[in-house]
């Protein structure tokens, strides 16, 4: 009867939901009546319902209310009604955070995990361990242990899942279910074994043998949780990785194998798995991709998805492997889910000839507004790639892009499209013109601070260089006259550049920078007071100095070397030089964009790894006093990949001393060395001065060694040398499982590639962004010139990775990328010597029989431009 | 780009009705939408992506998102964009059969709201903290025992208590007439 009222109240409250205008105080009055007997189930069912479901709309409840109410649910437990009692364990749940002393529910849930019912065991389980912490874990231990071999599926699976979730809180307590597992892992039950395998994965990730062993196993018995084997493959994929096993490896030809197992589930996690692999041939690609085919013509739109999805991500690496597929992929582009639609189209803009671009195209944009922001920046990305393959469509791409750029969107997608336009202006030299002229558009109506100053610091470097620099101006200056502080700033920055490459136009800019002297921000004020004052001089070294290419020391760099000023006030003014230089910029990483992952987290200036070095190498004692770091390079491979012991080397350059760095890993788990250092031999006059070993190297915890070593003072062209190098080390062994170690040892040693130092790790990149002016500014006192012949060189592309990665110097202007079908070609680079003298080489190459190769090499010091010379020759 | 082998697949999954209103909603990650407003504000997104067309799987900040509606009601299910979609459909299909099979295939707001208790039960057994515990609907239906309540079968049990207590009356009347 009350039931019967209680309905006809919320009739009339709300036509279709009892719950909607459900009061918490009204609520929590009738949690009264839990307190009654006899206990009548379905009313007390009812007002636990409607708690769960206000917790569930996020009602805020305080402590002590909440605390009242759990209180008085406990005595619920008397009640025999199943689903009430199973409410009981959600409100335990829901509560667990929110209500205080909910352990006091310890003991009802203990007996109802160990009690007959079986119905009550699993949530009950699951309940307890919620509400656990560390230390009560270990009374009810021995019951977990039981639960998790126990016959009944329910039960075993809540037990696992909720020691996996234990995992993060007591690893340790957990750690010693592991066999209790292990049998779990054994189960007719497809849960319970899928359950098991991902406990027993994450207590043993760390122990690369352990997961091998279980790999093995699993995969020879056969599993039969089609979820276990997705688990199993996730793992062997990782495995591969993490050992770069090669293809012939028995885990790859699981995954393979997977490929024809009876779940569509498993099929595609090791189609995806496959494709996901790092340096995969075409040949090892193709049973996947075949597939991936077959479920593009699915019924299944989450199918369909997933494997026009991931042939989209096969598409960006290896577009001809995906080529079988575009009859499937043409009937997807009018799939009802836009989605699938999209990755289509854009897996065919991919992998189609240059003649089907124009259909795409226009099938594209006819629905470019239905779909959701991620995707319209996987249609940039896509257009991206195709303009960097046929340059000659860019009016096309172009045309489509400014469209886009006029419509909504948000953030990321504006920045999308911006950087393909910029992209596409700095490999097409045709397109430049347009390119920009839809940008400034772009900014008239712009609200994103970031794109707005990035567009115009490329208005500020190209637009100079155009035929008609002037009309840019106006566009520039209504910046100044609209926008926030940033922006304006930015444009200040921008018609400097202009004043100082068109003469013409100085008059006119002086004009406006006057103007800008008056602006309310300290900042433009700043910037336009200092411009002024250098254009006025009208000299060119100052221009290139202070206007084209700015500071090119690493920022945190500067910040620690002017504290240390400041700390330590002299006479001397603050030294440019002292600042370690910043790393160049590494602009080739266009073709490797996450396909669609948007980053949510903020960008932060992250400090470059030379900074770390610098710090790591600064807290050696032995190491004080070399002066800032200049130079480090990338890591050299001592080592075969498969040997007892793995060693690479970094070489750190400071201005008059050279240290090496050994990285050493011990893949012995029996042994354990100890006092590891590496001999070092040079060929040259090079004084190795100190050794700081490694203390103790126990087994795959890698550890560093290092070696201090003076440059020769005398000679200062002998930039090169050879070192032979030797590991020294006491080796004790140790047993293999508890890694205790023996009392004694033994000395021992190991030999190791020798290590070249080259020209190339006494010069560190410098990107100057107008090459010309530092041309200039330079001068030629200290001019060499010298012609060489490059036998055995056949193509310019060759020729000028060979001298860039030799010299290890910064390639200017873009002038890294050789047009094709010519055959000369002017090479422009860049770098600072050690010591802090700015070189730069212009190589002007011809194509004939082999390579010809003039080169001339400026720099501030003499030396410096003949080490060059001489190391090239 | 890999995924770490994990069982936590599953980061959320919500019920909504035909407006976007949230009848029930569990995360499982606490990293993503820590607030209720961030909550809600994802759910009305993905609603008003979603809800015109039945495409089964959408893709939206940053989320695989499967999806299925009946009636007045939108299920949700959503993962990481690496996931496996197929697992996260599995997990869709087994709530939503779940909830039919215990509603009689009445998936409609009302009866979902008349049974909202075995509507929690359900989804507590088949996630448990993004962990899938349970893909298989008659499993979950057996686990929960639920029986169901609906209105016209409550109104006949009410009919008979009449009758019953009605005849005592009765007999009660015919016994004081003698």
């Amino acid at each position: 009867m009350i039931k019967k009222f209680d309905k006809k109240d919320e009739e009339s409250g709300s036509g279709s939901n009892p719950f909607q205008h459900l009061e918490k105080s009204a609520v929590l009055q009738e949690a009264r009546i839990f307190n009654e007997t006899p206990i009548n189930p379905r009313r007390c069912l009812h007002i636990l319902t409607k708690i769960i479901y206000l917790l569930n709309q996020g009602e805020h409840f305080g402590t002590t209310e909440a605390t009242e109410a759990f209180f008085a649910m406990t005595r619920l437990f008397q009640s025999n009604d199943q689903t009430l009692r199973r409410m009981c364990y959600l409100t335990i749940k829901e509560m667990a955070n929110i209500s205080e002393d909910v352990i006091i529910v310890t003991s009802s849930l203990t007996k109802d995990m160990t009690g007959k019912e079986d119905v009550y065991r699993g949530p009950a389980i699951r309940a307890l361990c919620r509400i656990t912490d560390t230390t009560m874990l270990q009374a009810i231990e021995r019951y977990m242990k039981q639960a998790i071999v126990d016959k009944v599926p329910s039960v075993s699976s809540s037990a696992l899942v909720s020691s996996l979730h234990m995992v993060k809180m007591s690893f340790d307590v957990v750690k010693r279910w592991v066999n209790e597992a292990q049998e779990a892992a054994s189960s007719d039950n497809i849960m319970v074994q899928y359950h098991a395998l991902g406990l027993l994965y994450h207590l043993r990730k760390n122990d690369r043998l352990a997961v091998t062993k279980m790999l093995n196993k699993f995969t020879k018995s056969g599993l039969k949780s089609p979820f276990a084997y997705c688990m199993m493959i996730r793992i062997a994929s990782k495995l591969l990785e993490e050992t770069e096993g090669g293809h012939d490896s028995p885990l790859f030809d699981f995954i393979e194998s997977c490929l024809r197992n009876k779940h569509e589930m498993v099929v595609y996690e090791a189609a995806s798995a496959i494709v996901h692999m790092p340096n995969c041939t075409a040949r090892e690609l193709a049973p996947a991709v075949s597939v991936l085919q077959l479920f593009c013509s699915s019924p299944k739109a989450a199918l369909r998805y997933a494997a026009v999805r991931t042939l989209n991500k096969v598409a960006m690496k290896h577009p001809s492997a995906v080529t079988a597929c575009n009859l499937d992929l043409e009937n997807l582009i009018t799939d009802s889910n836009r989605s699938i639609a999209t990755l289509a189209i854009t897996t065919l803009l991919k992998t189609g000839s240059e003649s089907s671009v124009d259909r795409l195209m226009k099938q594209i944009s006819s629905f470019v507004s239905e779909i959701s922001d991620e995707f319209k920046v996987v249609v940039v990305q896509a257009i991206s790639a195709l303009c960097q393959k046929y340059p000659r469509k860019h009016s096309v791409m172009m045309n489509f892009l400014s469209n886009m750029l006029r419509d909504d969107g948000g953030f990321e997608y504006k920045r999308a499209i911006v950087d393909c336009i910029i992209s596409i202006i700095e490999e097409n030299p045709e397109s430049k013109e347009t390119g920009l002229a839809h940008l400034c558009e772009f900014i008239e109506d712009c609200e994103h601070t970031v794109l707005a100053t990035k567009i115009l610091h490329l208005l500020g470097k190209e637009g100079p260089r155009t035929p008609t620099p002037s009309k840019y101006i106006r566009f520039i200056f209504n910046r100044v006259v609209l926008e926030s502080e940033a922006v304006r700033a930015a444009a200040v920055s921008a018609l400097a550049k202009f004043g100082a490459q068109n003469d013409d136009l100085l008059p006119s800019v002086l004009v406006l920078m006057k103007r800008c002297m008056m602006d309310s921000d300290d900042e433009v004020r700043d910037r336009a007071t200092f411009y002024m004052n250098v254009l006025q001089q009208k000299q060119k070294a100052l221009n290139a100095a202070y206007i084209f290419n700015g500071l090119s020391v690493s920022v945190p760099g500067l910040e620690k070397s002017l504290h240390q000023y400041t700390l330590e006030p002299s006479e001397k003014p603050f030294d440019m030089k002292t600042v370690p230089l910043a790393t160049a910029p590494i602009t080739e990483q266009k073709t490797e964009i996450a396909p669609v992952a948007t980053s949510k987290l903020p960008e932060k200036l992250a400090p470059s790894r030379q900074d770390i070095y610098q710090e790591q190498l600064a807290a050696i004692p032995e190491f004080k006093g070399l002066g800032p770091l200049f130079k480090s390079s990338e890591p050299v491979q001592l080592t075969e990949a498969e040997t007892e012991y793995v060693v690479r080397c970094i070489k750190h350059t400071f201005a008059n001393h050279m240290i090496f760095q050994f990285d050493c890993t011990n893949t012995l788990n029996d042994q354990l060395l100890q006092r590891v250092l590496v001999q070092m031999e040079p060929s040259e006059a090079y004084e190795v001065l100190n050794y700081v070993p490694a203390p103790s190297l126990p087994y795959s915890q890698p550890s560093s060694c290092y070696s201090l070593v003076r440059l020769p003072e005398d000679d200062p062209t002998a930039v090169s040398c050879t070192f032979s190098c030797t590991m020294k080390y006491l080796v004790r062994d140790c047993d293999p499982n508890t890694g205790e170690p023996d009392d004694d040892g033994y000395d021992d040693e190991y030999v190791l590639e020798d290590l070249e130092v080259t020209v190339a790790d006494h010069i560190q990149k410098v990107l100057k962004p107008n090459f010309g002016a530092a041309w200039d500014e330079i001068g030629d006192d200290n001019e060499k010139e010298e012609t060489f012949a490059l036998a055995t060189v056949r193509t310019l592309d060759e020729a000028v990775n060979n001298i860039i990665s030799f010299l290890g110097m910064q390639p200017c202007e873009r002038s890294d990328k050789v047009p094709e079908n010519k055959n000369s070609h002017v090479l422009f680079l860049a770098g600072v010597f050690r010591g802090g003298h700015d070189v730069l080489v212009r190589a002007r190459l011809a194509l004939a029989d082999g390579v010809t190769m003039q080169v001339t090499v400026r720099s501030t010091d003499e030396n410096v431009v003949d080490v060059i010379l001489a190391s090239v020759g | 780009l890999c995924l770490e082998p994990s069982l936590y697949t599953v980061k959320a999954v919500f019920i909504l009705d035909n407006d976007g209103n949230r009848l029930l909603s569990k995360y499982y990650d606490p990293e993503l939408y820590p607030s209720m407003k961030e909550q809600k504000n994802f759910e009305l997104n993905v609603f008003n992506k979603t809800h015109k067309a039945d495409n089964e799987i959408a893709f939206l900040e940053g989320m695989t998102i499967v999806y299925k509606s009946s009636i007045d009601l939108f299920f949700y299910v959503v993962g990481s964009a690496q996931e496996n979609e197929l697992m996260l459909m599995a997990v869709l299909n087994c709530l939503f059969e779940s909830v039919s099979q215990m509603l009689r295939k009445n998936v409609e707001k009302r009866t979902l709201l008349d049974n909202m208790d075995g509507v929690f039960l359900v989804v507590d057994e088949i996630i448990d903290g993004g962990v899938i515990l349970e893909s298989d609907p008659q499993q979950v239906i057996e686990k929960v025992n639920y029986r169901v309540r609906d209105c016209v079968e409550e109104q006949i049990s009410l009919c008979n208590e009449l009758t019953v207590q009605l005849s005592d009356v009765t007999k009660v009347l015919q016994v004081s007439s003698f």
